[in-house]
């Protein structure tokens, strides 16, 4: 074979790093609503008027750190989406294309005239609101878990000739 | 959104037992109030700090009052009653002061030097007391009055003896003579909150003894208090003018005033907590005002007798009290423990006197606090130091030191001594019983007195509330869920408002549960599972008004509040015990530990009946928290004034009415001496106000650097109001002048913002801002977004959100720092309330809307304005609060309605709560409630008073669980679901679109009859059927999608609708409903038939209407009451009689277009309309504004709007609604 390594197996080797990086975005935010939601050590304390700028500072801080990620965890799917397109990954791109069209609708709906996103520290403790996040947080991390041992295994698929050949080649 | 849609129900564990059923029997009888011992204010400042400055001051004379005089001097103001003919000399605008305020010329006495007085002062004291000022009739908790004399007497013997000498011969020569009350005020008892304070002075020995008062004085030579005065006693008043008194070298001071005086007493109390003795003082908060007017008088005695002690502040304990019972008037019951409380030396409590009494007392309470809180005088004055034997938490908090233990312990009763402090304020009636001369502190303790009294009350009042119950609870659901034909029923409406549904409990918990105006959720049964839930298609929540303005509360302080060890439940009615050592937590089933001290009843005074205690009695109580619940001390009351003085806003004139209402009402802010003011006005530039004290006018400081706002004089900005009073006076009769002729239109609302916040950024508190038009410079710039093209579209509604974050970061960063921001928009254009009401959204505040305010052309606006200011600036306020709501294991609250800060999943942060404010919540069933019978909603307000005191507000309310469909569908509270479905649908149509949101309306109703229809037997009629419980559901609906806020077609300002959707989400229930739905009356031919009577006058009770037009003839005045605007509509060919007697007009012609008001005529009929009205606006907060509506006048499309069942030109009428429903029902 001339193709030791195809353009497609280049996409997965780099769509798996991606991923994990992903996979690691994922876990941020869980633990990140975990930590907005469990805000119960010390219970006296929490209603303590001086916990209450902290608290709010504390909030601010994960809405802020929430809404930088979200630009690079978008631009990274929608890359390696792209890559895929262009690698002729039907199947792949097909079953990326849902999250994309959801982050793609999540970036750009607002229903506020301002441009602040997602992770609005007035309305994220809301029970409803913090609940859907932290679904949403899981879901992202079980698909991108899915998807990183799909890569591998594709990976390995497109790789695998190449291996042949080279050791058909020695003998 | 019709439906609560959660699918998760798990069906796992339940908890094992049920704590419902097993919830203690116990009645709860009337309200008992426990008077605190907290010390409030002083808790962060050392006593004797404070107080010191009185004494220095009264040897000084010289110098200005102590801060503490605030206290006092301001709750007291406002009813200022004649002084007695002595006490003339007082100019001080505060009444309080005032008389005391006499004393000090002709007196300067007071002063330290002075030997003679100091016994009989104390003495007389006493007895002046009797004013209770605030005392209502009913209240007597502590009951008797006559108790006051009692231990102080004593007390200083024992610990500080060289008094005694000095006092007890002086006793002997005053004797008889000193208690002179400083006279009444006129005001009769019960009336006006203020209305009866009397202030006693003590005329040193000159003066005949006029007091009638039990002259205690002869029994306990140092200080007694004679409780029984007569009230009427003109008093003799006799102010300062005691030879002895004009002997003291000292000069008076012309600035002394009043106010030395006062505060000496009002310290009194603090004072003596730190200092040996062990006196007692309660607290209720009530009580507070009137403590402080008490001691007024006695910190000269103190002095006198040893000039080294009053130095160090102490005074002698002169118990005063005011005796309920003395008043004209007033009814026997008394408070007395309040007032007087502070004297006991002994750790007496008042006790609640007589059962009966008790029930009326704690109302007394309540209202005593509303106005102290009101006042000012409030809590943190109050209680002072319990001294209990015991060390404990007081101590730190009050920091009341307790020297002297020993003289503390009451000999006889050991046992008691421990729990004593708690429930000083019991005192009195203790007192009473006992005898006055009782020596030992021990006299406090009376049980025989009690046991009975308690005994007896509490089974009349279950019996009471039985036989007034009426149904049983299987009757209610029988009658709640008979099917009603809707399309039949041509006049649904009930002709009386109907009561919210009961739940379906036993007797005893009914009686106990909270009330509803309180708390309130949509569903009174609660279904057990959350598919059961779902198939009901009915939403699940809660109804808050939690800082409401009550007319009972028991107060509790206690060293330990007892919560549950793992959810941090606090202890309520509706907890089992499973014996007498363990309790078992009613939310997570934990079971907890008795505390020793909980085993201790102090209104029985008995040991080993935890479940009398009035935590368990009452599921409204307030506690007094300890300094586990604060880590930096309480906040003082801070308020800033942010002003437009924009062209806009002079022109419209509001600056005027804001300053007379300030001006009228700057005595009556609620705080105490540490309350602070400062005032920031801009249009292009913003103006500082410097009110630095010493400064002979106020300086006006401007910055025009509205990029980067800096804070010119950080310190002398927010000011001392009691210090620079003259000087914010001065500012404010300045203020409308010095704009006149400005001619900046522009408008920088964002840098005032920011200025404001960086100026209140230390201390948090409130910012009130008034603003006039959309704020055009520097941050928060504003462009107009409406197109007015667009008001009647039936589309969607485009910018209900902000259009920028400015003003939400802003609220947010305000919120951390303890600042709640009000927003007044007097703007006649469009102001972008969107935007602007974020400021105060995050931030808890409330806003106030006056679309076209012109202080000439639009009077009722202007009347509106100025009245609800009244009402703003005097109204209870709390500072750095937060609210948690918790539920039973198995239900979780997941969405918040409201002005606030949401700070984790179930703590809401208010910078600032206001008794007129409400919120909502949305549960759902986590897991299934199948194991237990009752569900428990617990709601804890901390917040700080006004008077710096730390507070736990805590409202507990128990529903039944039930397993049927057709039991949720009893319990179903169509009010409760209105409100919280316009909620649910205002969060709908900002997050998504209105007509989304009008949909969603529209689908809740047909789902949920749907349901019915599917759950129901198959006998149903055709039709449309709705369980009586609902079957005003619909009607409410098609108002609801009538309102501004959700009406589309029908023209309508985006200011007007945006307003009206926040005073959805943050109004109690109760307004919401009469916004929703108002009621119309006929009232040109009102009938006594079904009239209540109230005291003195009958109340008719006319009839609701339907809201159509059918129901208004010609020939008739029809009154329409929508909350917060009233209609009095007068037909064509109205009587003219009634023309003529009501309105004062000859004839319908002649009525003028602009009527605002009914003329106060003398005659029968006038004064029954007036009745009325003001029967109708007695139970709100603000008052509404009130408009005559002519037949032909152009106003009457503001009247005909409300007229929800009629068809107009965009929406359908009732019936058609009922038939769209009907059709969607069936498809």
């Amino acid at each position: 074979m001339l193709h030791v390594f195809t353009f497609a197996a280049f996409c997965y080797l780099l769509s798996l790093v991606l991923c994990a990086s992903l996979i690691f975005f994922a876990i941020w935010h869980i633990t990140a609503f975990g930590e907005l939601h469990s805000d119960f050590k010390v219970p006296v304390d929490q209603d303590n008027p001086l916990h209450a700028r902290e608290r709010l500072r504390n909030i601010e801080r994960i809405c802020s750190l929430l809404r930088k990620l979200v630009l690079p965890e978008f631009a990274i799917h929608s890359f390696f989406c792209i890559m895929f397109l262009c690698a002729q990954e039907w199947l792949t791109v097909g079953l990326n294309a849902p999250l994309l069209v959801y982050n793609t609708w999540r970036f750009f709906y607002s229903p506020t005239d301002t441009k602040e996103l997602l992770y609005d520290p007035a309305s994220v403790m809301t029970g409803d609101t913090l609940k859907f996040c932290q679904k949403e947080a899981w879901c992202k991390m079980s698909f991108f878990g899915l998807s990183f041992f799909y890569y591998v295994y594709l990976f390995t698929v497109h790789i695998e000739p190449v291996v042949e050949e080279n050791l058909h080649r020695d003998i | 959104m019709s439906t609560p849609g959660y699918t998760n129900m798990n069906t796992s564990v339940n908890y094992a037992t049920q704590n419902g059923g097993s919830a203690p029997p116990y009645q709860n009888g009337p309200a008992q109030s426990y008077p605190q011992s907290a010390y409030p204010a002083s808790g962060y400042q050392a006593p004797p700090q404070h107080y010191p400055s009185n004494t220095g001051h009264c040897v000084s004379a010289p110098t200005k009052p102590p801060q503490m005089n605030n206290h006092y001097g301001n709750y007291y103001s406002q009813p200022q009653p004649p002084l007695p003919p002595a006490a003339g000399a007082v100019t001080a605008p505060s009444s309080h002061t005032a008389p005391q305020g006499s004393l000090p010329p002709s007196h300067p006495a007071t002063n330290t030097a002075n030997p003679p007085p100091p016994a009989s002062t104390a003495s007389m004291y006493p007895a002046a007391y009797q004013q209770h000022p605030y005392t209502m009739p009913s209240s007597a908790y502590y009951g008797q009055p006559q108790q006051y004399p009692v231990a102080q007497a004593q007390s200083q013997p024992q610990q500080q003896p060289n008094l005694m000498a000095v006092s007890s011969g002086t006793s002997n020569n005053n004797n008889g003579a000193h208690l002179y009350p400083i006279v009444s005020y006129p005001s009769a008892p019960g009336s006006g909150q203020y209305g009866t304070l009397r202030s006693s002075q003590a005329t040193m020995g000159p003066a005949p003894a006029s007091v009638p008062g039990p002259s205690v004085v002869a029994a306990t030579p140092p200080l007694v208090s004679p409780a029984t005065q007569p009230p009427g006693q003109p008093a003799p008043m006799g102010n300062g003018p005691t030879p002895h008194a004009t002997q003291s070298a000292t000069p008076a001071h012309p600035g002394y005033g009043a106010s030395p005086y006062c505060q000496p007493a009002a310290v009194n109390g603090q004072t003596n907590a730190s200092q040996t003795q062990t006196i007692q003082q309660h607290y209720d908060q009530s009580l507070h005002g009137h403590m402080g007017y008490s001691y007024g008088a006695p910190p000269p005695k103190a002095e006198l007798p040893d000039g080294d002690r009053a130095v160090s502040g102490t005074t002698p304990a002169t118990s005063v009290h005011s005796s309920p019972g003395h008043h004209p008037g007033l009814p026997p019951y008394g408070y007395a423990p309040n007032s007087g409380v502070s004297a006991a030396p002994t750790h007496h409590h008042p006790a609640p006197a007589t059962p009966a009494e008790q029930s009326s007392s704690s109302s007394e309470d309540e209202d005593d606090e509303d106005e102290d809180e009101e006042a000012g005088g409030d809590s943190s004055s109050s209680t002072t130091g319990s001294a209990s034997p015991v060390p404990n938490s007081y101590e730190s908090l009050e920091g009341g030191s307790y020297t002297d233990p020993s003289s503390m312990v009451p000999p006889g009763d050991p046992s008691l001594q421990s729990y004593d402090y708690s429930y000083s304020s019991m005192q009195p009636s203790y007192i009473q019983t006992a005898p006055r001369s009782n020596p030992t502190p021990q006299g406090g303790y009376h049980q025989t007195s009690y046991h009975q009294d308690l005994a007896q009350p509490f089974p009349n009042m279950s019996q009471l509330s039985a036989a007034l119950g009426g149904m049983s609870a299987p009757e209610m659901s029988v009658d709640s869920l008979r099917p009603v034909n809707l399309l039949q029923e041509r006049n649904i409406l009930p002709p009386t408002p109907a009561p919210p549904p009961e739940p379906s409990l036993s007797t005893d918990l009914k009686n106990v549960n909270c009330s509803p105006d309180t708390f309130r959720c949509t569903l009174t049964n609660i279904p057990q599972t959350q598919a059961l839930l779902n198939k009901a298609r009915l939403p699940l929540g809660l109804l808050l008004h939690p800082f409401r303005d009550l007319s009972q509360l028991p107060v509790i302080t206690s060293n330990t509040i007892v919560r549950c060890r793992s959810c941090r439940t606090y202890i309520n009615p509706f907890v089992s015990f499973l014996d007498q050592r363990r309790w078992k937590c009613n939310l997570c089933y934990r079971v907890n530990d008795v505390p020793d001290e909980f085993m201790y009843n102090p209104v029985t005074r008995s040991y080993g009946e935890p479940h009398k205690r009035p935590e368990i009695l009452n599921s409204t109580v307030e506690f007094i928290a300890s300094s586990d619940y604060m880590l930096r001390p309480p906040q003082p009351a801070v308020y800033l004034f942010v002003l437009d003085v924009s062209h806009n806003a002079v022109e419209g004139g509001y600056l005027n009415v804001f300053c007379q209402s300030l001006l009228d009402n700057l005595d009556k802010l609620p705080g105490d001496t540490r309350t602070r003011v400062g005032f920031l006005t801009f249009d292009s530039t913003i103006h500082f106000y410097d009110l630095q004290e010493g400064l002979s006018q106020p300086q006006m400081l401007v910055v025009s650097d509205i990029d980067d706002v800096f804070i010119p004089t950080p310190d002398s900005l927010l000011v001392n109001l009691k210090d620079s009073k003259e000087l914010v006076k001065d500012l404010l009769n300045g203020l409308p002048k010095m704009f006149n002729q400005t001619r900046e239109t522009h408008s920088a609302l964002g840098p005032a913002l920011q200025a404001a916040y960086k100026l209140m950024s230390p201390t948090g508190g409130r910012i009130s801002v008034f603003q006039t038009q959309l704020p055009t410079m520097g941050a928060g710039a504003l462009q107009s977004r409406e197109d007015p093209n667009q008001r009647s579209s039936t589309k969607g509604v485009p910018h209900l959100g902000p259009a920028t974050d400015f003003y939400k970061k802003l609220a947010l960063d305000c919120s951390g720092q303890q600042i709640g921001v009000d927003l007044f928009l007097l703007s006649s254009q469009y102001s972008d309330m969107a935007t602007l009401a974020c400021v105060s959204k995050y931030s808890a505040g409330s806003i106030f809307y006056y679309p076209t305010f012109h202080h000439v052309h639009n009077v009722a606006q202007r009347d509106k304005f100025q009245k609800d200011l009244q009402r703003y600036l005097t109204r209870k306020i709390g500072f750095e609060a937060v609210m948690r709501i918790r539920c039973t294991k198995g239900l979780s609250i997941h969405t918040f309605h409201g002005n606030f800060f949401v700070r984790s999943t179930d703590l809401l942060s208010l910078a600032n709560v206001n008794p007129d404010s409400g919120f909502a919540v949305q549960m759902s069933i986590e897991e299934s409630l199948a194991d237990t019978s009752l569900a428990c909603f617990q709601a804890a307000l901390l917040y700080t008073s006004s008077k710096g005191k730390r507070r736990i507000r805590v409202h507990t309310l128990c529903l039944p669980v039930v397993s049927q469909l057709s039991d949720v569908f009893a319990g179903a509270d169509v009010q409760a679901i209105t409100c919280l479905l316009a909620n649910m649908a205002i969060d709908r149509s900002i997050s998504s679109s209105l007509s989304d949101a009008r949909d969603a309306l529209v689908n809740s109703v047909v789902d949920s009859l749907a349901a019915y229809r599917a759950n129901g037997s198959s006998l149903q009629p055709p039709g449309l059927i709705a369980p009586a419980a609902l079957q005003l559901f619909p009607l409410y609906v098609l108002a609801l999608l009538k309102q501004k806020a959700l009406r589309t077609g029908t023209s309508t300002r985006l200011d007007d609708r945006v307003f009206n959707m926040c005073e959805f989400k943050s109004q109690p229930l109760r307004h919401v409903m009469r916004l929703v739905h108002p009621d119309l009356y006929r009232i040109d031919c009102m009938s006594q038939q079904g009239a209540l009577h109230l005291n003195d006058s009958v109340v008719p009770q006319p009839p609701r209407l339907q809201l159509t037009a059918e129901k208004l003839a010609r020939d008739g005045a029809f009154l329409m009451d929508c909350g917060n605007v009233l209609y009095l509509w007068v037909g064509k060919c109205c009587n003219e009689m009634f023309i003529r007697e009501v309105l004062g007009c000859p004839n319908h012609a002649s009525i003028p277009p602009n009527m605002t008001q009914i003329p106060e005529l003398e005659n029968p009929l006038s004064e029954q309309t007036r009745t009325f009205l003001s029967w109708l606006q007695e139970t709100r907060s603000f008052t509404p504004a009130f408009y005559v509506v002519k037949d032909e006048a152009s106003a009457k499309s503001s009247f005909f709007q409300h007229l929800i069942e009629d068809r107009s030109e965009s929406a359908l009428s009732y019936y058609e609604f009922l038939l769209h429903i009907q059709q969607q029902i069936s498809k």
